[in-house]
């Protein structure tokens, strides 16, 4: 590398790399690891990372739609299957996807902490020894001594790095460019870094909540729990939050009918120090210790009551059901183990109720304008002795039997054969909330900060160098290198121009030769 | 199709639709006076033809691009071009009334509708339109870019043309989730990113042509179009174009991406979930990643890199429109 160049730290690592001629293996695995580390790997790894990502969009992912996996299983159980092997239900864990980024990484490594090194090196050895005199290289007569001492005190006080000799002045600005680059790649490091910290301790859980409900922060009382490895029982904040009130509301405009436009759930949060009431709506998340608990969904829980033939009320509560449209025609179970026999309901619960030919019962508009459940009874045993766990959205209906089907309004009541009563007192709201704790989450939100900083000053910032060098007879020439456009230039002339007052002849620009830029 | 009676209380509405169809009329005037400017452009061939000698002989000599480009950009004027100076000019002064109609119709459907203009793809498209002529003008005050309008002007046209016909929506509230400053914030910087994106895909592909129209000519359409790529500037200009803008927009893609990321956090509970709106706009990233890589990277330099420039444009393109119609994520609430 001749001295008009800069020392670009990708340099080194981009010439080309030959195999060792003998088959030594530290001499394969040195070469190897050159090759990984060089500008070419890394712009092919690069690559390889956007075209791997695409697969995850074209087929549902387990991590963020598994309902949608199962269709795509029942609609092309052959197909699936085949893709399934190749990971292509769960990309972004899959173990092709973590070999590029894994790679890519590698080679950052490999490539950052030499050029840091080579960095420090060339600042601390400051600017370089002049090119080659060039013809072209303009001219200033005078006293040499004179003229260099001026350039030295001129270069000095526009900030430039300075090194003077006997016969020239160099100089130098621009480092902060390699820096830049430098933070930015040692950014992305900090960034999977922190990523990888989060997916260890973090933690979330899925809970639903009816109003008047409340949940603690327990594994247990969680729907749904995901928990990195370093997540244990104890680690989780001790925390209560009750939902006190829910509204929302639905765009009746004709044109975006039932989209939902404002949703406000006020939920109590107790913890072993204070209570608080606090509001928790789409976009707002609550805060709780370390915990954040988000609102992802809500929906309807009819309340019935039931009352055996002796009077006596074997149930009441309300019952979430679950949203099947976006009209929330919603479905649900309802189980009455303390009847005898045993009573089990399958119901549907429409807000606002319409009934047609094709569909039977559904709900034509999500707010609930002419709420109706319509319910079917079963009796006898609902097989929640058998010790086999069961979902509360199912009826095993092997040892029961259908009594009866019934739409109830609010205030309705249903009188069974066998005398019991099914009244359908109203409905209650429920939100399904998300409870997550992200460690990594600050820390990698930091290291995106620092590398778009980082990134912007080496975009922007240009590396410029300048000699004034001392003529033989008289006078000093004056020359300029950079890397990026036009400034070099300007340099040379305003320094041209400080120097013997205005410039006579004009420098063309294309005399000025340049050292390989990029 | 834009309605034209949608009732007394869309007045308003109807005259921010008004000003999108009188600018798509006066890009209609601009496009025609870059092309005639475009077409004259051969009148100062003589000089093109000395500069594009020079060029070799500088690339020859082993001297880097930038000096070339310099020469190029600072030669002595040459005779002056009346006539495609002057439709130039006019190209100009039309799409600044272009941009000055879009301005007042995004400013009324944002004042109408009481909230940014980005509810919707009809308002995302009108709103890239006018940032893409925002970002063309807003560099034509320091650049030469008349060559540049009867490439770019088109895809304006095209944009808006599409926003009016298949994407046009009626104002509506946001749905809540999209109801948040991080969405002013997302939302313009990959608006004006899209722009710069657009415009650096267009200066990469017209330089992959300008580099093709220095090569032989075989057949009458390659020699057509090497005469299109003969009247461009020389291909070193063009890809420092391409770079500078990209060099400007990726920070502001970066940002955007993040700020995308910390809005989802505070909607959805999670600040990364490779929803496929995220998914490309993780590809469009790294491709441009890979762009700047590629520019010192000896052997990917030139060509190659142009051609991550375009494929990079063309990820952005299908975030936008294929994401937003064929796949079902979160995102895509956005209402077409
Ligand atoms: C996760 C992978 C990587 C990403 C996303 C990435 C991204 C970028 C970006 C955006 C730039 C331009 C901004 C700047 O100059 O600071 C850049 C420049 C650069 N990168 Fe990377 N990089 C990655 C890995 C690597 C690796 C592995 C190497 C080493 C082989 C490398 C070497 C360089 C060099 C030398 C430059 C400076 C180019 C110039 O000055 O024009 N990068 N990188």
């Amino acid at each position: 590398m001749s001295a008009t160049e800069f020392a670009t730290h990708a340099d080194p690592m981009d010439r080309r790399i030959d195999p060792p001629g003998g088959l030594n293996v530290t001499g394969w695995l040195r070469w190897m690891w050159r090759r990984l580390i060089s500008m070419r790997t890394a712009l092919v790894l690069l690559l390889l990372l956007g075209l791997a990502s695409v697969p995850g969009s074209l087929f549902p992912q387990r991590t963020s739609d598994d309902f949608a996996v199962g269709e795509y299983f029942r609609e092309h159980p052959r197909l699936a299957e085949w893709l399934d092997r190749f990971s292509l239900f769960d990309v972004y864990g899959s173990v092709w996807f973590s070999a590029v980024y894994l790679l890519l990484f590698l080679s950052l490594v490999g490539c950052v902490f030499p050029r840091v090194l080579v960095h420090y090196r060339t600042w601390r050895a400051g600017p370089p020894d002049p090119p080659r005199h060039r013809s072209s290289d303009p001219i200033v007569a005078g006293d040499s001594e004179v003229l260099l001492t001026r350039a030295e005190a001129l270069l000095r006080s526009e900030r430039w790095r300075v090194r003077r000799t006997g016969t020239f002045v160099a100089a130098e600005k621009g480092y902060l460019r390699e820096t830049g680059n430098e933070v930015f790649h040692l950014a992305l490091l900090s960034l999977l870094i922190a990523v990888g910290w989060g997916a260890v301790t973090g933690w979330h859980g899925n809970v639903v909540l009816r109003e008047g409900t409340g949940f603690s922060n327990t594994v247990s009382q969680y729907d749904e729990f995901t928990a990195g490895r370093f997540v244990n029982e104890e680690t989780l904040a001790p925390f209560t939050v009750t939902l006190d009130s829910f509204d929302v509301q639905f765009d009746r405009d004709p044109q975006q009918a039932g989209t939902p436009r404002y949703f406000d759930a006020q939920v109590s949060v107790s913890t072993a120090q204070s209570q608080s009431h606090e509001f928790l709506s789409v976009n707002n998340p609550v805060t709780v210790k370390d915990a954040k608990i988000y609102l992802l969904g809500h929906g309807y829980a009819p309340r019935l009551r039931v009352t055996d033939s002796s009077g006596t009320v074997v149930f009441d509560d309300s019952t979430v059901f679950t949203q099947e449209d976006s009209n929330f025609t919603s479905l649900g179970v309802v189980k009455v183990p303390d009847a005898r026999p045993q009573l089990g309901f399958r119901g549907l619960f429409a807000p606002t109720a319409a009934i047609s030919q094709e569909r039977g019962p559904f709900s034509t508009f999500p707010a609930p304008d002419n709420p109706v459940v319509f319910l079917s009874a079963f009796k006898g045993d609902l097989g929640l002795d058998a010790g086999v766990p069961q979902s509360v959205f199912t009826l095993d209906e092997t040892h029961l039997q259908q009594i009866g089907l019934q739409s109830l309004s609010p205030g309705d009541t249903w009188e069974l054969p066998e005398g019991q009563r099914v009244e359908f007192l109203g409905f209650d709201r429920w939100i399904a909330v998300k409870v997550a704790e992200d460690s990594g989450g600050p820390w990698a939100l930091l290291s995106i900060v620092v590398a778009v900083a980082g990134m912007t000053i080496s975009l922007f910032v240009r590396r410029r160098r300048l000699w004034v060098v001392a003529r033989p007879g008289d006078g000093v020439a004056v020359s300029a290198l950079q890397r990026g456009p036009s400034a070099a230039v300007m340099d040379q002339k305003a320094l041209l121009g400080d120097l013997q007052g205005p410039v006579k002849d004009s420098i063309e620009p294309q005399q000025v030769k340049e050292g390989r830029c990029q | 199709m834009i309605p034209t009676q949608v009732g007394s209380a869309t007045t308003v509405a109807e005259f921010s639709n008004s000003m999108v169809y009188a600018a798509m009329l006066a890009l209609v005037a601009a496009m025609i006076a870059f092309a005639v400017a475009f077409a004259v452009r051969r009148s100062d061939s003589v000089d093109l033809r000395e500069s594009r000698r020079a060029l070799v002989a500088v690339q020859a000599s082993g001297a880097a691009g930038d000096a070339a480009s310099r020469a190029l950009e600072s030669r002595p004027q040459p005779p002056p071009d009346t006539r495609g100076r002057r439709a130039g000019n006019i190209g100009l002064s039309l799409s600044w009334l272009a941009t000055i109609l879009l301005l007042v119709a995004v400013i009324t459907r944002a004042s109408w509708a009481g909230r940014v203009p980005w509810g919707n793809m009809y308002e995302f498209s009108v709103s890239s339109a006018l940032a893409i002529l925002l970002v063309y003008l807003a560099v034509s005050v320091r650049r030469d870019l008349r060559w540049l309008g009867v490439f770019l002007i088109p895809l304006v046209l095209l944009t808006l043309g599409l926003a009016t016909t298949v994407l046009y929506t009626e104002t509506q509230q946001l749905v809540p989730a999209l109801d948040s400053y991080w969405l002013v914030i997302h939302v313009s910087m990959a608006i004006l990113c899209g722009a710069a994106f657009l415009i650096a895909g267009t200066t990469a592909a017209l330089y992959l042509m300008a580099r093709w129209a220095q090569g032989p000519v075989k057949g009458p359409v390659s020699q057509r179009l090497s005469e299109i790529g003969q009247r461009l500037p020389a291909p070193v200009v063009l890809e420092q174009f391409t770079y500078r803008l990209i060099a400007f927009a990726f920070p502001v893609w970066t940002f955007a991406v993040v700020a995308g990321a910390i809005w989802a956090e505070s909607a959805w509970g999670r600040y990364w979930g490779w929803d496929p709106k995220e998914t490309w706009a993780f590809i469009t990233w790294v491709v441009f990643a890979s762009y700047l890589h590629a520019q010192s990277t000896a052997g990917w330099k030139g060509r190659r890199a142009a051609w991550l420039a375009v494929i990079g444009l063309a990820t952005y393109v299908f975030n936008y429109f294929g994401v937003n119609l064929f796949f079902t994520g979160l995102h895509s609430y956005g209402g077409v």
